[in-house]
Order: structure tokens, then sequence, then C-alpha cells
């Protein structure tokens, strides 16, 4: 096996407010292999954006990186100083956010913010960086005249594709997708989604892809990691993790997202056993397992000890005292 | 299930576009032909799912219904009662037994009112129940059960203070307050997280066998229309493309259009890549409705002597299944009357 691209080990991520200190992100650990699509999901206020936003260096204000490595390349981001960074991004990783509307500048020419890193970073002339942004845009699926268009003449559709452009101008060698179709409805998405793991394929890109729908992390992404307040209550290779979940958050989760080809009475009867409660304050996280005060399995040491990552097979952790006695028994 | 309690008789809603400067010159007036003829029958105590991309119409005919933007034709028959015949006047108690939920409980909710006064303002509009105790009672009521538990400490709360599920729940206690019979939910859980979403649907699903309440449940998730719609009509541009039972429509798609929309969901159980059918370019411009059947120019299997030049009509093509497509067989030895006419041979 080769070394991963990206490793993520133990990562903390505080935030600093005026009521205390919130452990946003403690203590996460996932890696990336070249080519491979890893699926980072949860409920909002998981820490999946977070820990994204960790791996770019791009936290901001009162968010620090308080423990833990980010290696790319065996090198570790977090050392990185500003202008080792300012190689890194864009270069090196390259993100794509839900709201494409709001990342494009709506008074600047498509093509002129498509070049922009290119001549930035790697120096391109603006010919250069003209040929290569038409290059892009037909890997991406858009006509090159529409490159002298601004974002507003752009649909949905197009906008987030033109966004994908924007990532890959500096063929970068991990993308990482926040929600990146989200806002879009089904067919577009799905034209899109055809679209990256196209380029996975051909440029080797890795990616990680940050999404609170399920089904399309099981049909995108090799491996998964379900986050859950900030921990990651279980990770692996996404056809074990999705054929035979081990964490109960995980079992709960797969029960609340109805299945197009799902069986629609078996469904209704697992979403009348919805996930009680809400997330907990991370100024205050319970003590024990983060999950205990809405898992109906919770027993004594899940209200004292925080549970461990618990190998359930190859390639799948999960993290929850009911494996511990499983495993040997 | 029941009669219908209501039906959409060949609606259309159009919209001024703004005009370019040639447009201008030739006095022409370009329309949006946001909602182009449709028909529906919603049954008492169901749930129809109206379903499509962005843009197909759906929301427009969900207001339409409601009197909420203004028709070009058509007609709309609540209990028998042309709605659109009514005066402004005459209209109002309608105003109160159908009742509208939107999607977004962040931006829908007055930031500067309390629960409360959110929740009685219906009551105050329509002039129910003056009293500050009785009203503060059916408030109470009303919160608890959209599952605001204790109702007391919700009173003096402000949307703020609440998290989206929550305040979800106050639009649906706005709305139940005034004993609707029939409530357009238009996209209800989109902006919501999975296990909240999942509560949202319980209590609405709860309030259907309760109150016996019949919903026109707008959504672009066919994944959720399967679960909680009895049945369904998928729209493309304005059109009805396919309508019938909801899980017979998802498990066994007949229209083109519905069959690429459903094969492209993701799913737990993924299909083959095989099967996909991933649709070329993008849903054209209502400004520009294709001529023929508006889907011929997406379409992966349009013919173009008939698909290009015909505009197929909604008709019976299985057991209760009404298709609006060419190449879709008729039952054999069928004579196709049109949807009006086949239900009122029938009903008659």
């Amino acid at each position: 096996m080769t070394a991963p691209l990206l490793e993520v080990r133990d990562l903390k991520v505080y935030f600093e407010s005026e009521r205390g200190r919130a452990q946003i992100v403690d203590g996460v650990s996932f890696s990336v292999e070249q080519g491979q699509a890893l699926g980072l999901a949860g409920e909002s206020g998981c820490g999946k954006t977070t820990t994204a936003l960790a791996v770019m260096r791009l936290l901001g204000q009162g968010g620090q990186i308080a423990g833990g490595q980010i290696l790319f390349n065996g090198e570790d981001v977090v050392q990185f100083d500003a202008e080792r960074l300012r190689r890194f991004r864009w270069r090196e990783v390259a993100i794509v956010f839900q709201g494409a509307l709001n990342a494009l500048n709506p008074v600047q020419r498509i093509s002129n913010q498509i070049m922009e890193p290119m001549m930035w970073h790697e120096g391109l002339s603006a010919r250069e960086a003209g040929l290569r942004a038409q290059e892009l845009f037909e890997l991406v699926g858009i006509e090159r005249k529409r490159l002298t268009q601004y974002p507003h003449e752009f649909s949905g559709g197009m906008r987030q594709r033109a966004m994908i452009a924007m990532a890959l101008a500096c063929r970068p060698k991990l993308l990482i997708g926040d929600e990146p179709t989200t806002a879009l409805d089904v067919m577009v998405q799905a034209q899109i989604l055809d679209k990256l793991n196209q380029l996975r394929r051909e440029l080797n890109l890795a990616m990680i892809l940050i999404t609170h729908d399920l089904a399309l992390l099981r049909e995108t992404c090799d491996r998964v990691a379900i986050m859950y307040a900030g921990k990651i209550a279980e990770y692996g290779r996404s056809d074990a993790v999705f054929a035979n979940p081990q964490h109960p958050y995980t079992v709960k989760l797969l029960g609340a997202s109805p299945d197009i080809h799902g069986d629609p009475e078996e469904a209704r009867r697992v979403l009348t056993s919805t996930i009680p409660g809400h997330p907990p304050d991370l100024l205050d996280p319970p003590p024990g397992c983060r999950f205990h005060p809405r898992c109906e399995l919770a027993f004594a040491p899940c209200h004292v000890t925080e549970p461990a990552l618990i190998t359930r097979g190859p390639d799948h952790v999960a993290s929850c005292h009911l494996l511990e006695n499983d495993t040997h028994g | 299930m029941g009669d219908t309690l209501l039906r959409v008789k060949d609606l259309r809603v159009h919209f001024p576009a703004t005009r370019s400067w040639q447009e201008a010159l030739h006095g022409e007036r370009p329309v949006i032909r946001s909602v182009d003829g449709i028909n529906l029958e919603i049954k008492r105590g169901e749930i129809f799912c109206l379903v499509g991309e962005s843009g197909c119409g759906k929301s427009t005919t969900g207001k339409a219904i409601l009197r909420l933007v203004t028709p070009t034709t058509g007609e709309i028959y609540y209990q028998g009662q042309s709605l659109y015949q009514l005066t402004r006047s005459a209209f109002r108690p309608y105003r109160r037994r159908l009742q509208m939920i939107f999607q977004d409980p962040f931006s829908s909710l007055d930031p500067a009112q309390t629960i409360q006064e959110i929740v009685a303002e219906g009551l105050a509009v329509h002039g129910l129940y003056p009293g500050r105790r009785e009203r503060r009672d059916r408030v109470l009521q009303a919160l608890d059960e959209a599952g605001l538990r204790p109702a007391k400490t919700f009173l003096h709360r402000y949307p703020h203070e609440l998290s989206g599920g929550q305040r979800q729940r106050v639009v649906i206690a706005g709305a139940l307050i005034l004993e609707p019979e029939f409530i357009v939910a238009d996209e209800p859980v989109s902006a919501l997280d999975l296990s909240v979403r999942a509560e949202i649907i319980q209590l609405l699903l709860q309030l259907r066998e309760k109150r016996g309440l019949t919903f026109l449940f707008i959504t672009h998730d066919l994944a959720l229309a399967k679960l909680i719609g009895d049945r369904l009509a998928v729209m493309y541009l304005g059109k009805i493309m396919e309508t019938g039972t909801a899980a017979s429509i998802i498990d066994q798609p007949l229209n083109p259009y519905t069959k690429a929309l459903v094969s492209v969901i993701p799913s737990l159980h993924p299909v083959s890549p095989e099967q996909r059918l991933l649709l070329q370019g993008e849903i054209p411009n209502p400004r520009h409705i294709p001529a023929g059947c508006r889907f011929h120019p997406r379409c992966p299997v349009a013919q173009q002597e008939k698909c290009e030049v015909l505009e197929p009509p909604l008709e019976l093509k299985q057991d209760d299944r009404y298709v609006a497509c060419h190449l879709v067989p008729r039952p054999e030895g069928y004579v196709t009357p049109g949807i009006w006419e086949k239900r009122s041979r029938g009903t008659s």
C-alpha cells in the first residue's frame, strides 16, 4: 500500500467564544489516498466543514488547531508558514463551497476569476491562463464562449461547474467539496458528480466530499466517516459501513434517510423511531460518549467513559461501548 | 381515502416576462408559462405530492390553488365550489380552511414577534376567539399539537431562540390554529437536518391521522414523496408528465423524464451504472418552451415526426396511471378520452 496523500491524525479544533471554549473537532483521524474519495457525513454542527477548513488552514477568527497533525504527502500542514501555505492552497488542495453564487464575484467576468489563481499561483501569462481556462471549461462541460460572461448569466448548475473549474485551475491533488451539489436539482447534481468522478479517474484526483446525504456518499465515496458532535462515530469502507452499520448513530441516521428504492412501509416504521433530542452544546459536551443522551441503547459506561474506536472488520471502525464485549464474545 | 376534495382544472399561470428591446419594438408581450394547463384531483385525507425540479411550476401551482397568485385561466373546485368565482369576502372562509406551510422557517417568522403573537395572528385576522384567555388557550393547544411541549414555555419566546425544527413547528402551529382542512406544504422539510426532518414528517403524518387533514405536498425529493405520498404528479416545465400512485410511479416510471429522474437519485441500494439515464443539458428557459412535447430536446427516445410536433396529452396508460408521452403504449383496445371525459363518464 502506498502512503496516503492526506493523513489527519487526532485533529482538534477549538473555537474561543465569550462563553468559553467549544471543541468543534475533537480528535478526528482519517486518511485519503490518491484517486480516492472520502465522504464526511453528519448533521449540521457535527464539525465536518470545520474539519475540511482546518485541512486548508482556513479557520476563521477564534478558531485554532489545538492539536494533532495534518500530513499532506508526509508534510505537516499545521506547521506551514504563510509562504508555504500560499503554495499549498489551490496548487495542492482546493475547495468548492456550497453557495456558488456567493463565492463568485458578480462584477467580474468568469474568465478573469478563473485566470486569477493561475496567474497568481503559477505565474502564467494572461494568454497561457486564458488557454487553460478554455481547457478547464471544456473539462467541466461548459461551452468555451461562455467564459466571458458574468456569474448572473449562469444557471446554478453552471456556476457550480465554474467553481469546480476554478478549483482545478492549478491542478491540485486533493479537491474538497463542501456540499457542492446540495442546492442543485437532482439531474444537475448527477451531471456534476459524474463529472467529478470522471475527473477523479482521469487526473487521479483525491476528493473529500462533505454532505448530509448518505445515499450520495454511498454512490460516490470509497470511504466514509460519520461524524457526531466533533468526533468520528464510525469510519470505514463505504460498502462495509452501509451494509453493516455498527454505531447506533449511523443506524439511526440511515433510518432517517428516505430511500428511493427502499420499501416505504419499512421506511415509515423506521421513521417513527427517529433520533430524539438535539446534538449537544459543544461548549459543554456531555461526559462519556457524546451520543449517549440521545442513544436508546446507552448503558452505564456510556455516561462515564468516552468510547474508543473499535475495529469491526478490515478497514471499518466504530466508537461505541456496546461493541467492546461483542468483539470478545 | 374518500371523495374528491379539490379539483384543479386546466390551470394556467403565465407571468409577464421582461421584454428585450427587439420584443418591445415588435410590440410583443413575452410571457413565462410557469403553469401551462394542468389538471389534478386531490382526494379527502390523502397526501398528494407534486414533484419536479426547480422552475417546473410546482410552487406556483400550490399558490394558485390558494389564490396567492392570479391564474391566467382555469378553475379550482373545492368541494365542488369554484374558488376563482368567489368574491374576496366570500373567499375569506376558504382562506381559513385552506392553509399553506412554507419551506424556510428562518425567514417566514417575524423576528420581532413572540411565538404567541405569531401563532395567534391567524385568529386575529379571521376574528376568531376574540377573548384573551380563549385565544391563549387556542395557542397553547396548537403549540402542543405541533409538538412544542410544554407549550407554555414557548409562548413568550422569540423565533431566534428556537432551532430550525422548532421554528417549523411554530409555522405548523400557526396553520393548525385555524383548524384547516387542506394544507399546501411547500418543501416544509428541505431546510432541515435529517433527524429533524424525520420528526416533522412524522408530525405531518400524525396530523393527517388525527385530524383527517388533506395535504398537497410540494417537494423536489422523490424519495420523500414515495415515503409519504399516496399519489403524486411529476411536473416538467409547467405540465404534468405523469401522475398516479406514488410508490408505483417511482418503482415503475413510464414517462422517459420520470424514468431519468428516478434513475439518478442517489440511493443506499444503488442501481447499476448502465441503468442510470443521465440527461444532457438543463431545463430550457420557460420563456421558450419547446414545441411538441416540451421534453423532446432532452428525451433519449424522442421521435422526430411525433414528439417534435405534437404535444402529448396526459392520458390513461395503465391502472390509475396517466402519462403524457406519445411513446408509452396505450392499453390494448382502449380508446383514450381525455382525463376529464373519462372521469365524468365513470362517475355519472
